[in-house]
């Protein structure tokens, strides 16, 4: 089983959710959250001092999938999301190791 | 006789109500300039400044300014509370300035000395019973209402307190200036726009009468005029901010605007249409200027008090003399000069010193730690915006 979290632009999070759900993904967790990687942040005025503002919006999904899935997975997030400029952002992949459904108590592939 | 009585109680009355307005007008501006963490801390100030500084004025202040509060024109109850209305704005101004990094208690008792002495006592040397009368500090200005007696009062008592208190921690870090951006634009605006119409009243109220017709057109003058500094201050601050930095801070021109609205409040009923906005559009460039530059000495005003008040309170009180000046009636630039003067010299004076005494005493600077973690938990223990609000 793996996690993939996929970082992207706030504003494809709807296409990224809905290619997903085309290929059979139905749940995940999203969170908001900031971060800058090449993409440098910008300047700002207030009252006459002016300031930079490093960090910029980002939107993190994170979804567990059976083996399987990954390559599809990943190649249909990045499909999604890119835009071709700097910022589209980065998906990382990761070994889960256990997982439980709390309603029902199943575990592993049945809880996915 | 009686119609005119209740003609003017009920125009108080109204005046008072615009005045009150001007509570959470503060309440409102200040709550939007702070950092989330601060917000309740600001609005407690707010709500308790009015309160015993109000009630200050009206047990202990009001007699030492007056005397006694007989009216012929109006009821006596509605001149009373009038004066009263004025007391909070005063020590509001005070306290905006010294937002995020002030301790309650210590304001709170500042307040009770400011609303029962320092201000009764500016009010009594420029409208009151006048204790200089006949000595050489008589002092002989207009101020219809109080360009100088509330709003420079309010602006050195501030200067007075942020020298004593300092800035906010991390505002100043090895000779930069780091921006502390406002948390809630949209309450900013409120706030700014119900001091403006609260305005109305401020100024309005302050001719003392409408019940004849030669009263009521100074009335409508002196609101008309009220409204056309404030236009003035806001067009003049975002023509200004826009040549020099390409952009609009909605921040700084309700600053100006209020800016232009206090240069206006010494002589509203003088002024022709053109003054006002001449006088206002200064004011507005006064306060473009001012609000770097206080920056620059490292004199920390997240509200830009100082800048609208302080400043502004000073220019319009002397702009009296130069617009509306008139040797038969006495008024004059250095009549204005003088009771500038005599009142900066006063209230920066008293004001420093006993807030320098009480600080020896109990501190009014929160220390580091309770600065990081905001002052609504430990002064307040209440956040006016707390994590995780729908975990319930």
């Amino acid at each position: 089983m793996k996690k993939i979290e996929a970082v992207i632009k706030p504003f494809k999070l709807e296409d990224v959710k809905d290619a997903l759900a085309e290929i059979g993904i139905t749940g995940m967790t999203v969170s908001e959250v900031k971060g800058y990687g090449r993409q440098k942040g910008h300047s700002e005025l207030y009252r006459g001092a002016e300031y930079v503002v490093d960090f910029l919006p980002k939107i993190k999904m994170e979804m567990v999938v059976d083996d399987a899935m990954v390559d599809q997975v990943v190649n249909t997030v990045v499909e999604a999301a890119r835009t071709g400029k700097i910022g589209d952002g980065k998906i990382f992949v990761s070994d889960i190791s256990k997982i439980v459904r709390i309603r029902t108590g199943e575990m592993d592939i049945e809880a996915i | 006789m009686d119609t005119a009585y209740v003609i003017d109680t009920l125009f108080t009355l109204f005046s008072i109500t615009l005045i009150i307005l001007m509570v959470p007008g503060f309440a409102m501006l200040e709550a939007g300039l702070v950092r989330t963490k601060n917000v309740s801390s600001v609005l407690t100030v707010n709500v308790m400044i009015y309160a015993v500084a109000s009630m200050a004025f009206i047990l202990v202040g009001f007699h030492l300014a007056f005397g006694g509060f007989q009216s012929q024109t109006m009821s006596q109850w509605a001149f009373f509370m009038f004066q009263m209305a004025f007391v909070g704005k005063a020590i509001n101004i005070m306290s905006g300035g010294v937002g995020e990094r002030a301790k309650l208690l210590p304001l709170t008792l500042f307040t009770v000395v400011m609303g029962a002495f320092i201000y009764p006592t500016v009010v009594n040397i420029s409208w009151g019973s006048d204790w200089l009368a006949g000595t050489v500090l008589d002092l002989n200005f207009v101020d219809l209402a109080g360009s100088t007696v509330i709003h420079s009062t309010g602006g050195w008592a501030l200067l007075a307190a942020i020298l004593v208190i300092g800035a906010r921690k991390g505002r100043y870090v090895q000779g930069q200036i780091r921006v502390i951006p406002a948390s809630n634009i949209p309450l900013v605006v409120l706030g700014a726009m119900l001091l403006w119409i609260g305005w109305f009243g401020f100024n309005g109220g302050s001719v003392g009468s409408i019940s004849t017709k030669e009263a009521a057109d100074s009335v409508a003058l002196t609101i008309f005029n009220t409204n056309t500094a404030g236009l003035a201050g806001a067009i003049s601050t975002g023509f200004l901010i826009y040549l020099r930095y390409k952009l609009f801070d909605i921040t700084m021109i309700l600053n100006g605007a209020l800016g232009g609205l206090v240069a206006i409040t010494a002589g509203p009923h003088l002024y022709t249409m053109v003054d006002s906005i001449i006088i206002g559009g200064i004011g507005g460039v006064l306060v473009v200027l001012a609000v770097p530059l206080f920056d620059r000495f490292r004199i920390d005003d997240p509200v830009g008090a100082l800048s609208v008040h302080l400043v502004n309170g000073i220019w319009g009180t002397l702009a009296v003399g130069i617009f509306a000046s008139d040797p038969i009636k006495g008024i004059s630039l250095m009549n204005q000069l003088k009771g500038v003067g005599v009142i900066a010299i006063f209230v920066f004076s008293v004001s420093f010193t006993i807030i320098y005494v009480m600080n020896k005493i109990i501190a009014f600077r929160a220390s580091d730690e309770d600065q990081l973690e905001g002052l609504d938990v430990s002064e307040c223990g209440l956040e006016a915006y707390p994590e995780f609000k729908r975990a319930i």
